[in-house]
């Protein structure tokens, strides 16, 4: 028999010392590009709209907010957001077509389960505790910048 | 240069994500959950202004971005409306992107199915 | 009066039960890895033609007991029991597929342990003299398991190197009294045993110890050596389990290793399938065993193994809380023996 000579914390110990890491530097490298590019591509789109569409900079920078979701979620519906991921991780993950991502994932995932408690409730698992903090945290501020300013 | 800028300011938010993420084996619900957290802390202490001059959709795009719309968003309608756009700002301000990705979400959805790779 | 049990744990059959035939039915990326030509049937499309997923999983099931019993020459109206399970909520799978099947049905939840805990449980019966035909079974599916346990397909997350790929395929084994094949000669039944390990990207390492302390049970159990056996193969500790699995047995006094290996490992090429520490699920032992396995039996090619499936007993709502992952393996012994 196994006995327990290891215990729990020896065993984690031990595991600490066997068990592969993830290549640091090759997935920072991929995540810094890919992260890198989605920010320079968003930056073009912005500039466009801006030079091309006349609009001031808060209106391009929420047009394109608009346009990096609705290529995210393009990409994930096509099947392609989750081969980046598999090599971008974070790169992915973090600049807002990963939100987009998020959203479009599980929705599409569930809709065997109908549009209801599959497509409308799933779409949120990922993306609903970001807006549940997100929108918790700025009600926050907003209170203390209202206090602090009287 | 602003698309340099962009793509530094872009991508080192991205490497931290990474970062915390193969240290200290957080899924990715956790990491956007406290990036977009501390993007609102740090607009509101003013940390996060700069960057955004800095960086442009370099420090927009990544989540903390959102963590900054939806604070300046509420620091803006306190501004305007007192106490009741501590409520009303934040999800004013970010309530194009939530549109667009609930509806492009609905649409994909109907539109494609899920693959096994 | 108990006559049949050696030691704490295990169970010496007086009429060991017959592996009469078995079937393996597998998906499309299982069909690509280098047990490809063993396997009984390849699925092309990850839905076999259904709506959704679970019944394709479901379908899986239901096809490899129907192959498995046609091959043992026999009607489904002559099984008396069928042992089986999946990982999904309430066994959907399986139970699904029982009610087409309309056998006798106990359904089992052993993780991916269970194709060894229906494989024991059948042959407790059939020794017993309860029944003379029961067939054993279990199945996964890398989507249904997927949406229950981590996170939708779509979603663009990074695999750790020791996660582990959950295999899409259904094993069915037909045991019966009399007739002709390898048979099941000692069972062991597992505890299960947590180490504490809480990731759940590394199974491997969670189930590892498991498996070791079932072999070592089985082992000591039987007074059979390591040596005594052709492969001792665990079900999907993968690359990384596997070499904690036969350390802990290196620690404990039992040189393995020449004869050690895990059907995770086996089942697919890590480099260029990109399935990182290799296969899991219910469905990688009973698929590796039914098809991989019984060939090499049958040939002669081995004549003694000791299968160790090895199951996580865990949940998402267990894991959300926090909780470590406790774990169990069940070891039988297969042998090529002539016994009229």
């Amino acid at each position: 028999m196994i006995k327990k000579v290891e215990s729990n914390k020896k065993y984690e110990e031990y595991l600490k010392k066997t068990q592969p890491k993830p290549n640091y530097f090759k997935n920072c490298l991929w995540a810094f590009i890919v992260g890198g590019l989605i920010c320079t591509f968003a930056q073009i789109v912005h500039d466009l709209f801006e030079k091309y569409l006349n609009m001031e900079h808060v209106e391009a920078t929420s047009a394109t907010v608009m346009t990096m979701i609705f290529i995210g979620a393009t990409l994930t519906g096509l099947g392609v957001y989750d081969k980046i991921g598999k090599r971008a991780g974070a790169g992915s993950i973090i600049p807002i077509t990963g939100f987009a991502n998020a959203i479009v994932a599980p929705a599409m995932e569930f809709k065997r389960e109908g549009i209801i408690f599959g497509v409308g409730a799933k779409m949120f698992i990922l993306a609903g505790p970001i807006l549940v903090h997100g929108i918790l945290a700025s009600v926050i501020v907003g209170f203390i910048h209202y206090f602090l300013k009287r | 240069m602003t698309y340099v800028y962009a793509f530094i300011v872009g991508g080192l938010i991205c490497v931290i994500g990474q970062l915390i993420m193969d240290y200290t084996k957080l899924t990715p619900a956790h990491v956007l959950v406290i990036f977009v957290t501390s993007g609102v802390i740090l607009t509101a202490v003013g940390l996060y202004e700069p960057l955004v001059k800095i960086g442009g959709a370099g420090a927009t795009i990544p989540i903390p971005g959102f963590g900054y719309a939806l604070a300046k968003g509420a620091i803006k309608a306190v501004d305007e409306n007192g106490i009741i756009g501590a409520f009303t700002g934040g999800v004013e301000a970010t309530a194009g992107g939530i549109a667009v990705a609930i509806v492009f979400g609905y649409i994909m959805a109907i539109l494609f199915n899920p693959k096994v790779k | 009066m108990r006559t049949k049990k050696m030691g704490n744990q295990t169970i010496k059959f007086k009429n060991p039960p017959i592996i009469l035939s078995t079937a393996s039915i597998v998906g499309a990326k299982e069909g690509e890895g280098p047990l490809a030509k063993y396997f009984d049937k390849i699925i092309e499309d990850d839905l076999y033609g259904e709506e959704s997923w679970e019944k394709a999983e479901s379908k899986l099931v239901e096809d490899a007991v129907r192959l498995a019993v046609t091959r043992g020459e026999l009607q489904l109206a002559d099984i008396e029991y069928m042992l089986g399970g999946d990982l999904l909520n309430q066994l959907i799978a399986t139970s699904f597929a029982a009610s087409k099947l309309q056998i006798p049905f106990f359904g089992l939840y052993g993780a991916c342990s269970t194709m060894t805990e229906s494989l024991s449980l059948a042959s407790i019966i059939i020794d017993g003299e309860f029944a003379n035909k029961v067939i054993a079974t279990t199945s996964s599916h890398f989507a249904t398991a997927e949406r229950q346990f981590r996170f939708p397909l779509e979603h663009g997350n990074q695999r750790a190197p020791t996660a582990q790929w959950t295999v899409t395929g259904a094993g069915a084994v037909l045991l019966s009294s009399t007739g002709e094949g390898p048979v099941i000669t000692h069972i062991t039944t597992g505890k299960v045993i947590d180490f504490g390990v809480v990731d759940a990207n590394n199974m491997g390492a969670a189930m590892a110890p498991a498996a070791a302390d079932t072999i070592a049970t089985h082992l000591k159990d039987t007074g059979f050596k390591p040596n005594d056996y052709d492969l001792i193969i665990t079900g999907d500790l993968g690359k990384y389990g596997k070499e904690i699995a036969i350390d802990l047995l290196r620690k404990e006094g039992h040189k393995v290793k020449n004869v050690f290996s895990d059907c995770g490992n086996e089942i697919f090429d890590h480099e260029k399938q990109d399935t990182h520490a290799g296969g899991s699920g219910c469905g990688c032992s009973a698929v590796v065993f039914c098809g991989y396995l019984i060939d090499q039996l049958k040939n002669k090619k081995l004549n003694k193994i000791l299968l160790v499936s090895t199951g996580a007993l865990f949940s998402p709502t267990s894991s959300q809380q926090g909780g470590s992952i406790p774990s169990i393996a069940h070891a039988v012994t297969i042998e090529n023996v002539s016994i009229k």
